[in-house]
């Protein structure tokens, strides 16, 4: 082929030529699935950019993109790559006065936002962002009468871009000859756990190569569905549902509502998945809640079965060890009576590959969904490294490690055990900030990430934890917070967990509960609760979290090295973590140091042996206002398990 | 940002209406109009005929004396069937829907009078039937759309929160594409924020369609917020008329919402 496959946008005029009718993406709207081809949307695209251009936009400037994942959200990034502009995708449910360090930084000066809530929450921070003049909305509703000069529909933009397409007709074409792969092709902003966010720089170069690199181990083809249902903003969304669907040209399906998207999963029957280990918590919840409800007889069946998985399933996916006839005929009548109607429920039926990744899987949800026959891997990257890392190889899927490096991709253990990255995909630069890119890529042109972990021996790499995370109670026992946290979330009851013992004489815990399955539970019991904040101190939900707490440090006991970090003392929280208060960040990581800090009454309580605390605390509502909340939250001592009784037991 | 709704001649009249049930005089003698596009609320203590007020002008009730004119079209009499081709839905106080059906079928029979095809055209589901449940099938789900429920299409009404089953019977009635709607208690029961995504999807209503809406309502607050006129009743009389300022600062109006005696 003569035209080279190295910017984004020669890739959509490459699939408009080679795959004209194949969908490109589909919407569901008004209760059906509409789709536009290939062809369709490099029309689209076309007469979107020449909007923007007839606007005043041009080469090297930034534009903001704000919503759900919309498939005009999806062309704005193609239109602004078209005209050799930059997208920056941010978080929609962002409040709106994080957004003002970004559009301040970036100088945005344009943004296409999906609905009135965002151009709302624009407006708001227009006086502080005087350099943003243009905003353009998806749905109308709401904004009739909105009559600030700034705003416009998208309808009338490509209306514009008619005219504009009329009067020159080459312009469009002319402007993509002119991209080149070096050029800066999106700008992502990490949520970071202190300070500002950064703007991570990333060619055209950059995810094209590494997108392309994974793809082809992967083999995948313009054949897979996805389902585009996380933040645009995060890269991982990106490289999935755009960058490699424009270099397969595979087919990006839309949710309806981010309520539906259980409903629209199961619809699509996505062969390619990407999800945070939060998303496979939740559909796991709503599983065990439905379970619950279920009848007798189902019950039984899914527990025994369950069993069954949980013995043979995963070693059967791999392939690896001989299995017995009478275990494999078991999990036979299991596919049959179980695991597949959960599969179709939970829309895996025609999953070929899913990734976990954006954070560390708790080892028994991971587990879970490898024994019903879901081939769940795990995937290490950054935002800093277009994603793809470290990839698990088919039939070599241990849960306790990321696999192995992907296609050129080199690591390096650094001595201090921290993991340094070399790879195509690595980021140009965080934007307008020298300093920190220097901080974090150093001469030679290695990343560092800031993880501690080490090559085990079949060079898989085992990640312990964020380096500065890792820790030692004061008698020297190895504290790994997150390893305990994902332990206790693994329960349906549990949403959020933070584990403390860096420096002290033993670890103690903070949990959310997570309110659907509690309130269900408690439903059940005829336990009355007036809302979030009583069900969380209701004696009886404190008994059920200390199960889970105990169970948990049972399991700990069993593991040497990790028997010392048992949970001595724990609390419920009385409000959810929430990222509108900083406490948890948009991709949902804990941010530990901020929340010990906040709490730090309840972190003194916890080892102090008070059986109670009082706390007040800010929160901030989703329109901006803020208001407090006061509780006295109990103390509760949690059972230590010996390790030998751990042992028998095991 | 001042709200441009051009709110016409009246589009309802009701004149010297009385409603008795025996001894009982639920309605005496009660007059009032509700314009083109505007949002008209009845208010009034437990017992007032709000209700029976509601149902003089749904054709339930026929009143001993007086008219309703709806449309230019004056009549003592309407039966509720005439009413709900004329333009006019509602919802009531207690839940009216079809526990066992999902809310998408549950909608579709608010589009019932739309339906061109007959009973054993729509059982075989054939030709025009089919093309006929698909152009109905497309404006309940805009209908969906507009009230934002889509994750619950499929769900079993009975299973739903009470508020959303409140919900669920609006978009019944938006599903007749009505001009008039009428609204018995909208808000009750309902919890805050409820109620206030209640009001946004009332107002929604009049302000995009352009929608006349009537709506009877227990809570003081809602009602003034949202209304262009109140009409307040009180042991069958109306008592007082006029925006919702004037209505506020009325002696007999406080009167009867702190009990006076009579």
């Amino acid at each position: 082929m003569a035209e080279s496959l190295d910017t984004f946008p020669r890739l959509l005029l490459h699939n408009a030529k080679v795959r004209p009718d194949l969908p490109a993406i589909r919407e569901k709207d008004l209760g059906i699935w509409q789709s536009w081809t290939w062809s369709e949307v490099a029309a689209e695209v076309r007469t979107l950019a020449c909007g923007l251009a007839a606007q005043g936009f041009k080469r090297g400037m930034t534009i903001a993109l704000i919503g759900d994942n919309r498939p005009r959200l999806y062309w704005g990034v193609t239109a602004a790559q078209c005209l050799g502009g930059v997208p920056v995708p941010l978080y929609q449910d962002a409040v709106a006065d994080e957004w003002v360090f970004v559009f301040q930084n970036a100088e945005i000066a344009f943004a296409i936002a999906e609905d009135q809530e965002q151009v709302d929450k624009l407006l708001e921070i227009m006086p502080k962002c005087p350099q943003l003049k243009h905003i353009y909305f998806d749905d109308p509703r709401g904004l009739r009468h909105y009559d600030q000069p700034e705003i416009m529909g998208y309808d009338e933009l490509l209306e514009l871009g008619r005219e504009f397409d009329r009067a020159h007709p080459d312009y469009f074409l002319a402007e993509v000859e002119k991209g080149r792969p070096e050029d800066m092709a999106a700008l992502f902003y990490t949520s970071g756990t202190t300070g500002n966010p950064k703007g991570v720089v990333h060619s055209n170069k950059n995810l094209i190569t590494t997108g392309r690199m994974a793809a082809e181990i992967e083999g995948i083809t313009e054949n897979e569905n996805v389902l585009a249902f996380l933040p645009m903003a995060w890269i991982g969304q990106n490289m999935f549902s755009y960058t490699q669907a424009l270099i397969c040209g595979f087919c990006v399906n839309c949710p309806e509502s981010s309520d539906t998207v259980m409903t629209d999963l199961r619809e699509i029957g996505p062969s390619y998945f990407l999800a945070p280990p939060s998303v496979f918590e939740r559909l796991l919840t709503q599983v065990t809640i439905r379970m619950e409800d279920a009848s007798w007889l189902k019950r039984k069946m899914y527990h025994y079965f369950m069993g069954v998985a949980n013995r043979v399933g995963g070693k059967i996916l791999d392939a690896k060890e001989p299995i017995g006839f009478w275990d494999r005929l078991l999990y036979k009548i299991g596919d049959l009576c179980v695991y597949g109607p959960l599969r179709n429920v939970l829309g895996m039926t025609r999953i070929r590959i899913t990734y976990t990744g954006g954070e560390a899987i708790g080892p028994d949800l991971f587990k879970f969904y490898r024994s019903i026959g879901v081939n769940l891997k795990q995937l290490y990257g950054a935002t800093e490294t277009s994603v793809f890392v470290c990839v698990q190889p088919d039939g070599q899927v241990k849960p306790d490690t990321v696999g192995k490096t992907v296609g050129s991709v080199q690591i390096k253990i650094a001595d201090s055990g921290e993991i340094l990255i070399k790879t195509p995909g690595l980021f140009d630069e965080y934007y307008k900030n020298p300093q920190a890119t220097a901080e974090a890529k150093d001469a030679d042109g290695w990343f560092h990430t800031g993880d501690a972990g080490f090559f085990d021996a079949d060079e898989h790499l085992k990640i312990l934890d964020r380096a500065k995370d890792v820790g030692r109670l004061n008698d020297g026992t190895l504290f790994a917070p997150k390893y305990i946290e994902n332990k206790l979330k693994f329960f349906p009851y549990i949403k959020e967990a933070v584990a403390f013992g860096q420096g002290r004489d033993m670890c103690c815990a903070c949990v959310n509960i997570e309110f659907d399955a509690v309130a269900n539970w408690a439903e059940r019991r005829n336990i009355s609760y007036s809302g979030y904040t009583d069900l969380a101190s209701r004696p009886e939900v404190y008994d059920l979290v200390q199960d889970c707490v105990e169970h948990v440090n049972r399991d700990l006991a069993a593991d040497e090295k990790l028997a010392g970090s048992q949970i001595h003392r724990f609390l419920i929280l009385h409000k959810e973590l929430d990222p509108d208060d900083g406490e948890i960040t948009r991709t949902r990581k804990v941010r530990r140091g901020f929340v010990a800090e906040k709490y730090a009454t309840l972190v003194d309580a916890l080892y102090s042996g008070k059986g109670e605390c009082f706390i007040e605390t800010q929160v901030k509502f989703e329109d901006g206002r803020t208001g407090t909340i006061s509780a006295i939250l109990r103390i509760v001592d949690a059972k230590l398990a010996s390790p030998d009784a751990a042992k028998r037991a095991a | 940002m001042e709200q441009v709704r051009n709110i016409g001649e009246p589009i309802l009249v009701v004149e010297n209406v009385s409603l008795a049930f025996g001894g009982v005089k639920a309605l005496q003698d009660v007059s009032f109009d509700v314009c083109e596009h505007e949002v008209r609320a009845i208010i009034g203590p437990n017992g007032a005929g709000k209700s029976s007020m509601l149902n003089v002008v749904n054709g339930v009730y026929h009143p001993q004396q007086g008219h309703v004119t709806f449309k230019g079209v004056r009549r003592q009499d309407m039966n509720s069937h005439e009413a709900a081709s004329m333009g006019i839905a509602r919802t009531f106080q207690n839940i009216a829907l079809f526990r066992g059906m999902t809310v998408l079928d549950n909608i579709m029979t608010g589009r019932a009078l739309k339906m061109k095809t007959n009973f054993l055209q729509q059982a075989l589901w054939w030709g025009p039937a089919r093309r006929d449940e698909m152009q109905n099938r497309h404006k309940v789900e805009e209908v969906i759309d507009f009230l934002e429920i889509q994750h619950i299409r499929k769900t079993p009404v009975g299973r739903l929160p009470y508020g959303l089953q409140k919900r669920v019977e609006l978009a019944r009635a938006l599903a007749a594409e009505p001009e008039v709607l009428l609204l018995d208690e909208p808000m009750a029961g309902m919890n805050l924020e409820e109620k206030q995504d209640m009001c946004r999807y009332v107002l929604d209503v009049n302000d995009q369609f352009g929608t006349t809406i009537v709506l009877i309502e227990h809570d003081m607050g809602v009602v003034m917020d949202i209304s262009d006129r109140v009409v307040v009743l009180d042991y069958g009389q109306k008592i007082a008329d006029g925006t919702p300022d004037v209505v506020r600062a009325d002696k007999k109006v406080i009167d009867a919402y702190l009990g006076v005696t009579h």
